[in-house]
């Protein structure tokens, strides 16, 4: 028996539901991430303690643990009728959030502080040396660990799978219980992997090149 | 660059503003807090009972053996995934054109799929029989062995290139210039970043639940679903109890690289220390295939350079 | 930096005191008693231990060698197979057919290895040798026959419906088209349910319990699996939840053993039907399951070995 032609659409809908949750994920890491780095490094305390413990809290919590809040103590004590997907999303996003986070700020270190004294002597206040300055040519080294970062998110949707959620990981449990060769599954399941963070990789690559062209 | 450069020392309306800032900015956060848990007490989840469970001998010796599980597969995972990165290392900058494809292809690939999948498959035997624990130490190996020999690699192109010729100049073999020049040298400018990926490697142990590992995260299910008081299951409270286990653990382990990198930064062996905070340090392998710090140097250079002046 | 420093200290102070004090504490079960599932029940039983068992199968003679008998069982399901967090004793009926089965080979209950195994890890476990026996509410059937062999019926069940004290609309399997059914990935009740006929929006999760406490925060509107697990869970939460409905299938529940042991198959069926015969299930059943709420019936005729 062919696992991958008998089972195509559960294969299929495995794979986009990957897709579906690491691209969402991805959009509420780099919105959170980008927002977390702006409070560690901006001029109101309150903000930069908020910011440091958000990151400290999610990079030093398995991810595992943030689906068990996620899906048994959010609905009970916050809100309830939440989807599933979109609880997977917020426990994905949020994790990847705190490593966006810290990589956005590295790249804020890595532009030379003579651009920062720059901007401030002509007069541009906080939020003009963020946007017009310094993020601008931190976006260029953001972006290799940046790729990284949404690899290993896209890796890491693989707990949702666990979690009520359509995605590759749970077709393979699926098939695995229905009898079919783990190895089978197994190699089936890798290409597919494969195939998404190869092409996250490739994309990636070819904003670094339009980027250092730009310079 | 601290953040002190990006904005002048406040004048008078600077400082009005910032004051307004800091109090709706300090409001907001304490308003949160103080909603969550109003919202957590209406619920009932402080309800002293609840929390009582965990002064039960029985659940601490419960929690006390999950906790030496999770440590003992740590402990082991991280050391073989260290000898395994060295080896990996090695055939990836070998001679041979074959084993460095093999060392390529191989880390490649292992970086790219899922852990969880590795761990399910290695467990359901697609290497012959093996139990919950090895399965775990195995896929946790493999998964780290192969970035920790990318952190190594990175580690090893950091080196002045110098240094290599001179020891070949002086007439070192391979492997003398290998064990006596570049991996020292290496492997103390990456401590930091080995250290966070071992951070990662504790995190991942919590994966076991779904082989049935008896780990942290699976006592933990099991208390919340087993002992409900009152008819209450505790999850906020399990959760809350396992989470600080979790983040005690890795804070401590992540202090160590902090530490490392700050006594490093001091010797002058003219090698930059990675900053443990850098983003490769933690989870985010470097994307496969990607220039992977193909020359860390440029960006790390700076970043502690700028660090440097605002210590 | 301060900041995670001592956040660091504080963690690691906790967790100091945490084992420090792991000896001291209270002592006994934590959580409900009187409600949960209670060992003082079943402490009565007891089965006379054969000696000098001899059977000519792989597995009996390397448990035989090891002196322990490992059992696969369940973990959370009250009444059936739990296991209290804090004195790690197990109790339940398929706790107490596991304690007959393991008598008869010659093995004591302090002689027997649990292994907690869940719904969706047991043919696996099985096949591949982890567990010697799985007794865990499994439904012999003939997918998983191809990967397993069993032993029994030893009781029958039947998919139910668990819901809310005040549920209204859901009154069967009929009744739920649209509804939030939680159960198992893969498990028989939820494919079931799922058909169209039935027309059910699923949830699936790795844990019955999980699915419990879900209907408890309103997450789901029904969970359904076998009635005997539901019945547990709803005297775990009395008044709180109910089951509701006919069965909608047949549950057979058997002993799962490594494929192709003929002599060891042989060994447990000789071993449960002669407990049954002599009335040693009657009292574990009444003694569990029955203090759950569920009738007692005679157990089934056994279909497997043939």
């Amino acid at each position: 028996m062919n696992v991958l032609l008998d089972n195509l659409s559960l294969f299929r809908e495995g794979f986009i539901g990957t897709l579906e949750l690491t691209g969402a994920s991805a959009l509420v890491a780099m919105v959170l991430g980008v927002i977390i780095a702006g409070f560690r490094v901006s001029p109101v305390p309150p903000l930069r303690i908020f910011g440091a413990l958000w990151v400290t809290l999610l990079r030093n919590t398995p991810l595992t643990l943030l689906f068990l809040v996620a899906f048994f103590v959010v609905p009970k004590v916050l809100f309830p009728d939440l989807d599933s997907f979109l609880l997977a999303v917020c426990a994905c996003g949020f994790y990847t959030s705190a490593f966006v986070a810290e990589a956005v700020r590295s790249g804020i270190n890595t532009v030379p502080l003579g651009q920062a004294e720059a901007a401030r002597s002509i007069g541009m206040t906080f939020t003009q040396t963020m946007s017009l300055v310094v993020l601008p040519q931190a976006t260029r080294t953001v972006v290799p660990p940046l790729s990284s970062i949404f690899i290993a998110l896209t890796k890491n949707t693989a707990i949702a799978g666990a979690f009520n959620n359509v995605d590759l990981f749970n077709v393979s449990k699926t098939l695995s219980n229905d009898g079919y060769d783990i190895a089978v599954i197994f190699l089936w399941i890798t290409l597919a992997y494969l195939i998404v963070t190869y092409a996250i990789n490739g994309l990636f690559r070819l904003l670094e090149h339009r980027l250092e062209v730009a310079r | 660059m601290s953040a002190s450069v990006l904005f002048d020392a406040p004048g008078p309306k600077a400082r009005v503003r910032n004051t307004i800032y800091t109090v709706a900015g300090s409001a907001a956060l304490v308003g949160g807090i103080v909603w969550v848990l109003l919202r957590l007490n209406e619920k009932g989840e402080f309800d002293p009972a609840l929390w009582d469970i965990f002064n039960y001998a029985g659940i601490r010796q419960n929690i006390l053996e999950a906790l030496l599980a999770t440590l003992k597969v740590f402990a082991l995972a991280g050391v073989f995934s260290l000898a395994f990165a060295v080896l990996m290392c090695v055939a990836r900058l070998s001679d041979h054109r074959p084993v460095r494809w093999f060392a390529v292809v191989f880390i490649d690939l292992f970086r790219s799929i899922p852990l969880l999948i590795t761990i399910f498959a290695l467990w359901v035997g697609i290497l012959g029989t093996m139990s919950p624990f090895w399965a775990l130490v195995v896929g946790l190996t493999i998964y780290n062995g192969c970035v920790q020999a990318e952190v190594l690699r990175a580690g090893i192109n950091a080196v002045p290139k110098g240094q290599k010729e001179a020891a070949y100049a002086i007439g070192l073999r391979k492997y003398q210039v290998m064990t006596l020049v570049l991996f020292p040298q290496a492997i103390r400018s990456m401590l930091p970043t080995i250290i966070s990926q071992l951070v990662v490697t504790l995190k991942d142990t919590s994966l076991g639940f779904m082989i049935l590992y008896p780990e942290l995260l699976h006592s933990a299910r099991l208390i919340a679903n087993n002992t409900p008081v009152n008819g209450v299951y505790p999850f906020v409270q399990t959760v809350a109890v396992f989470g600080a286990i979790y983040i005690g653990l890795c804070l401590v382990l992540s202090w160590l690289a902090t530490w490392i990198e700050k006594r490093g930064r001091k010797a002058k062996s003219g090698i930059t220390v990675a900053s443990a905070k850098e983003p490769a340090a933690s989870e985010v392998a470097p994307a496969p295939g990607a220039p992977v710090a193909a020359d860390p140097l440029d960006e790390t250079v700076v970043v502690d350079k700028a660090q440097d002046k605002d210590n | 930096m301060k900041l995670r420093k001592s956040a660091a200290t504080a963690a690691v102070v906790a967790a100091l005191a945490l084992t420090a004090t792991a000896c001291g504490g209270k002592q006994g079960s934590a959580g409900d008693k009187p409600k949960g599932p209670d060992t003082s029940d079943t402490k009565a039983l007891s089965y006379e231990v054969k000696k000098n068992v001899e059977v000519d199968s792989p597995v009996f003679k390397a448990a035989k060698k090891r002196g322990k008998l490992i059992i696969g069982a369940k973990a959370d399901q009250p009444y059936l197979g739990f296991e209290d967090q804090s004195t790690k004793e197990r109790s339940g009926f398929d706790i107490e057919i596991a304690k007959m089965v393991a008598a008869d080979l010659g093995f004591s209950p302090k002689q027997i290895e649990w292994k907690t195994v869940d719904s969706g890890a047991r043919e696996t476990t099985v096949a591949k040798g982890d567990v010697d026996l799985m007794i865990g509410t499994y439904t012999i059937n003939e997918e998983r026959k191809k990967q397993v062999d069993f032993v029994g019926p030893y009781f029958q069940a039947g998919a139910s419906l668990l819901v809310r004290k005040d549920e209204k609309e859901i009154k069967g399997p009929e009744t739920v088209r649209g509804k939030k059914v939680c159960s198992i990935v893969g498990s028989t009740p939820l494919q079931n349910i799922k058909k169209p006929k039935y027309g059910a929006e699923v949830t699936e999760l790795s844990k019955y319990s999980e699915c419990v406490a879900q209907l408890l925060q309103k997450q789901v509107d029904a969970v359904t699996t076998d009635d005997a697990i539901l019945m547990g869970y709803a005297a775990q939460n009395e008044g709180k939840l109910k089951v509701v409905g006919e069965t909608f299938s047949d549950e057979p529940y058997g002993i799962g053993l490594k494929k192709g042991d003929k002599a060891l198959q042989k060994a447990v069926a000789d071993a449960l039907t002669a407990h049954i015969d002599n009335g040693d299930y009657k009292k574990a059943f009444e003694a569990t399951l029955g203090k759950s709420g569920s009738e007692y019936k005679d157990p089934p005729a056994f279909t497997d070995p043939k």
